[in-house]
């Protein structure tokens, strides 16, 4: 199967994949810096190159509300958005997991306000982590596009049937031009196949209810369930990554290990920031310094079998957090990774940096400093610090 | 207590996998005021029961036999639309209290 190489922003290969999953409804209101994706794709609505019904909403709480509904009518649905877009969603984000609605978003990570900005960091995404959705980050737009495609897999299988945000970096990926790999539409549908609602609103022969009320006797029940499928999303999305990777090349995990596994010293992230430190590792491992990166792909459902094996036999580690949770003990990236390595017999030490909020720079002299400082013993143990930051 | 449902026996996303299950779920108990017939004045014209939002009231043989107390919630719409016979209403509102 030939490839085709295209140079494509984040958004654009965002919108492509889109347009190649041709799904029946996109519902969507313009956010910078997300805005390309709907505008681009309402241009193939506008062509004629898709079939899908574009409906133009008045508001981000609206378009999730629209996806929720055709969703629920038996639709494959998509929708993308960003920041505040994402903050008015909040709402229908929690419905939309609940209801069990295998709706696929591409949110472009951008800092919240206030004060407003429209630069990114990730604490859009990581507001809405505890909602159920699947939730995955991209490093590059080649990786947006391709999980895009596998999204739409994941979020239908019938042991997951829950919502997935594919997020890319504000600005550094969602308008940075990549050459990325693009597969043929036909490809594409082959891979993500029919879709089968199991159940929806507009089969008149078998009527239902959906979004009853559920009081002190069933609601626990219901999101205990969503546990479970979270818990199977995670076979689940290394199953379609590798089939992904079978078909076409490119396989993808729940983690990704970069020069891992003999590091003394290492730093954990997620998103474009791993492509930075992926080339200051290349540099200072021909200098002969020992270290190396775990890139979380997924963070919902959070791998800590995995992540916890990844770093037990690494020194020392710094686990980089593109937001923070305020009055908490470090970024949510931080805390997650602390909780999975306390259960281990080997441990690494571990500090947490935030670092980069609203959009503020991380560049190769930083990181490069970082691994220095770890390799020094500079870091203090269980320590949170804000990296680039006027102190 | 015992004929509630484990998590992994319940309907995807909490749906209710058939119609028509409102009848099972007695909603009559926020009622603050109740209908009360009076056949005597009525004059079978059906309107409460074309009116009636929860379908609270009961028909027997084409006649109206009176109310369903389980799912009537006291809205009263069917005492307001009744004509009665000669202004004189079948269908009158009382506080559930008296």
């Amino acid at each position: 199967m030939q490839k085709i190489i295209l140079a494509k922003t984040g958004n654009e290969a965002m919108a492509l994949a889109m347009k190649q999953v041709n799904p029946d409804v996109v519902a969507a209101y313009p956010i910078t810096p997300a805005t390309e994706i709907v505008q681009i794709f309402s241009q193939y609505v506008a062509d004629g190159e898709v079939k899908t019904e574009f409906v133009a909403v008045e508001s981000e709480h609206s378009a999730m509300s629209a996806c929720i509904g055709s969703c629920a009518a038996g639709a494959r649905t998509m929708t993308g958005t960003s920041s505040q877009g994402l903050a008015l969603m909040y709402e229908m984000i929690y419905i939309a997991a609940g209801l069990r609605l295998p709706i696929v978003m591409a949110d472009v990570n951008r800092a919240l306000s206030a004060p407003i900005n429209i630069h990114c960091d990730h604490s859009d995404s990581m507001g809405c982590r505890d909602a159920g959705w699947v939730h995955i980050f991209s490093e590059n737009a080649q990786e947006a596009y391709d999980s895009m495609i596998q999204a739409v897999r994941i979020a239908e299988h019938k042991d997951v049937r829950l919502p997935v945000m594919v997020t890319t970096d504000g600005f550094i990926i969602s308008h940075g031009m990549e050459r990325i790999d693009t597969l043929p539409d036909a490809e594409v549908q082959n891979f993500i196949g029919k879709y089968d609602p199991l159940m929806h609103l507009l089969d008149v022969k078998k009527p239902f209810t959906i979004g009853a009320i559920n009081l002190t006797d069933y609601y626990f029940e219901h999101r205990r369930a969503m546990v479970d499928a979270q818990n199977n999303s995670l076979k689940v999305i290394k199953e379609v990554g590798a089939e992904f990777g079978k078909k076409f090349d490119t396989g993808y995990g729940l983690i990704e290990k970069y020069q891992l596994d003999d590091a003394e010293v290492a730093i954990v992230a997620l998103g474009s920031t791993c492509g930075t430190a992926k080339v200051v590792i290349d540099q200072l491992r021909a200098k002969g310094v020992k270290a190396g990166l775990l890139k979380i792909r997924v963070f919902r459902p959070f791998p800590t079998e995995e992540i916890a094996k990844a770093l037990e036999n690494i020194k020392t580690v710094a686990v980089l957090d593109r937001s923070d949770s305020v009055g908490g003990f470090g970024g949510p990236v931080f805390t997650e990774i602390r909780s999975a390595l306390y259960g281990s017999a080997k441990r690494p030490q571990i500090a947490g940096f935030v670092y980069g909020l609203g959009g503020r720079e991380i560049d190769m002299e930083q990181i490069e400093g970082l691994f220095m400082d770890l390799k020094a013993g500079k870091v203090k143990a269980d320590s949170v610090s804000y990296l680039g930051v006027r102190e | 207590m015992s004929e509630l449902k484990k998590y992994k026996e319940l309907a995807l996303g909490g749906n209710i996998e058939k119609g028509g299950t409102a009848v099972d779920f007695k909603t009559g108990d926020w009622r603050s005021s109740r209908p009360v017939y009076n056949p005597e004045n009525c004059i079978q014209c059906l309107f409460c029961w074309v009116y009636c939002p929860d379908s609270a009231v009961i028909l027997k043989d084409g006649k109206v036999a009176g109310f369903n107390l389980e799912h009537c919630k006291g809205c009263g719409i069917c005492a307001h639309e009744c004509p009665g016979k000669k202004k004189v209403k079948a269908i009158v509102m009382e506080e559930e209290v008296k």
